[in-house]
């Protein structure tokens, strides 16, 4: 008898769907079966066994790689952060909050700076976040009272398969029980994506021009008059859409890279959210970053937490942290090769970096940490497998609207490969046991008088 | 690494109007450069539809080889809205695996092994 195990969560995308069920084999090492989730979820758990190491690989001189001990892996990654001036620990968007928190005492530790997908994803929308507010809303909200939806510079068709059924356009809520009949739907994207299909509106803007859209849309909203045409769409339409956006009942604009990778960035952005506070003197409006990994909303809670800074986080002064991207982010740090080691836990930089930060990252010592073999395990010096979370380990992950949700592991990793969170705790270890040896072989430091309490 | 990866990502999108002004066949590979930097992809034909003078590459290797990492002090590269050019493959050009692309990058490459 096959075993079924209900209310499993998805490590994919932000949606965070936790109503899977997944088949597994009698004695719980196979799926067999993944039920609810889309094609991308349920090739992840399909997946999970294939292409897998059970060791650290370490690179040799002759460029092959060879298998190691764990011991060892552990080992050779305290000392590439211990020696190194400034480390750099990156990724995070695909593991639990335990990983990222036992990850940022060994940035802490090693005096690292330590950033997550963010930095290349929704760090716009935080810098905007910090200049202007987040009037959002958690995605039950407007599952039940959403009578319009916005979708800009975004494609959950694609991107966030089940967001569209789950939480925004079909599903019937408490006060939206016509469902997708009783909502009005605008898509706002240079494509006619498949979102852009089910949508009643799609405004095809010129790639780029989303702030003079966003500008216009405020200036009608306040009752002004605006150009014929405005970032390539007419007048009429920019007019019917606002009117339909102060008629609503309750509104939610999602928006994603469209916004975040364009020209200007955050101001994308902080205009976008402008826009919603302006549509609250008339009706209520929230909005809602589409955050991209099942847990990348993760690292800005735990971090902030912990150092109350989201990402981009320089560690290296020790006791007080400092963040200021575009100075303390990784791509800006790789450009201007300020840093002098690489870790690549839970992302894959080598694949999503553009090329040239890569090059320069790769000067250095570079260990990935992930589950299975991809491009940044395939030029590394280390790679060293750990458990997949959501499959074969548990833990906390965050939501797009940033509710907690706790998943649970459907099999067992492979034999004697650890989580990202063990992995961590094992690395922090070494690195207090390097210290202690060093602070031994020096002479013993003269007490500075008078700062002993007491005294 | 996989070859569904291979064909997923090595591919550009653009109106059918660029296509036939550059003189395309229907999955003729074309070379893409940007400001910094080229890559040999396959152009196909969409089933999302895009204005003229717009191309779409799926993110991933292929993409990243002509992204430009200007951020705007954001620590956002330009992944979207950077001007490329795209001319047909000069003769005997293929599409490279991506591990090749990223490993010759960082002169990793030791061939096929």
């Amino acid at each position: 008898m096959a075993k079924k195990i209900e209310n499993v969560g998805c490590p994919f995308c932000g949606v965070c769907c936790d109503d899977l069920v997944v088949t597994v084999s009698d004695d719980g090492k196979k799926i067999l079966e993944v039920e609810n989730a889309c094609i991308i979820g349920s090739t992840v758990f399909h997946r999970a066994m294939e292409d897998r190491h059970t060791l650290p690989r370490l690179r040799q001189p002759d460029g092959t790689y060879k298998e190691i001990s764990y011991d060892e892996a552990v080992d050779y990654t305290a000392k590439v952060l211990y020696n190194a001036k400034k480390p750099l620990i990156y990724g995070f968007g695909s593991t639990n909050c335990e990983g990222m928190a036992a990850a940022a005492k060994v940035a802490e530790k090693a005096g690292a700076v330590l950033d997550n997908c963010a930095s290349i994803c929704h760090g716009s929308s935080f810098l905007a976040i910090f200049d202007n507010g987040y009037p959002s809303c958690t995605l039950g909200e407007t599952k039940n009272r959403a009578d319009v939806i916005v979708y800009w510079g975004a494609n959950p068709a694609h991107a966030h398969p089940r967001h569209m059924s789950r939480y925004s356009i079909f599903p019937r809520g408490f006060f939206t029980g016509k469902g997708h009949k009783g909502r009005k739907i605008i898509v706002i994207d240079p494509r006619h994506t498949d979102t852009a299909q089910v949508a009643d509106i799609h405004l095809q803007v010129k790639q780029g021009h989303d702030y003079d859209l966003f500008n216009a849309f405020r200036t009608v909203v306040r009752g002004h008059d605006i150009p014929d045409e405005v970032a390539g769409i007419k007048k009429e339409q920019i007019i019917e859409a606002v009117e339909i956006m102060k008629k609503a009942r309750f509104g939610t604009i999602f928006y994603g890279m469209g916004l975040c990778h364009s020209d200007g960035r955050n101001h994308n952005v902080d205009i976008a959210i402008s826009l919603t506070r302006d549509l609250n003197d008339f009706t209520k409006w929230t909005i809602m970053a589409m955050r991209g990994h099942y847990n990348i909303t993760g690292p800005g809670a735990v971090w902030s937490w912990q150092y109350g800074f989201p990402y981009c986080l320089d560690l290296t002064k020790r006791d007080i942290a400092h963040m200021n991207p575009g100075e303390t982010s990784s791509v800006d740090l790789a450009m201007r090769e300020e840093v002098d080691a690489f870790v690549n836990i839970g992302t894959d930089a080598a694949a999503h970096f553009p090329i040239e930060p890569v090059k320069n990252l790769r000067k250095h010592p570079w260990i990935t940490i992930d589950p299975h073999p991809n491009m940044a395990t395939e030029i590394s010096d280390l790679h060293i497998p750990v458990g997949i979370v959501g499959v074969e380990v548990p833990g906390i992950v965050y939501r797009m609207d940033n509710v907690p949700i706790q998943y649970r592991s459907v099999i067992d990793p492979p034999e004697g490969v650890p989580s990202d969170e063990e992995l961590f705790e094992r690395i922090y270890q070494r690195l207090c046991e390097l210290e202690a040896e060093d602070a031994a072989k020096q002479p013993a430091k003269a007490v500075p008088e008078g700062v002993r309490a007491g005294e | 690494m996989t070859p569904e990866y291979f064909e997923a990502c090595s591919i550009i999108e653009m109106h059918d109007d660029d296509v036939k002004a550059l003189g395309l066949v229907p999955n003729q590979l074309v070379k893409v450069t940007s400001e910094c930097g080229s890559v040999i992809v396959k152009s196909v034909r969409g089933r999302q539809a895009l204005y003229p003078g717009l191309a779409f590459i799926p993110q991933g290797v292929y993409a990243n080889q002509i992204v430009p990492p200007r951020t705007q002090a954001t620590g956002e590269p330009q992944y979207s809205g950077f001007p490329v050019t795209v001319e047909p493959a000069p003769e005997g050009e293929r599409r490279k695996s991506t591990l090749e692309l990223v490993q010759s990058a960082v002169g990793m490459w030791r061939g096929d092994q």
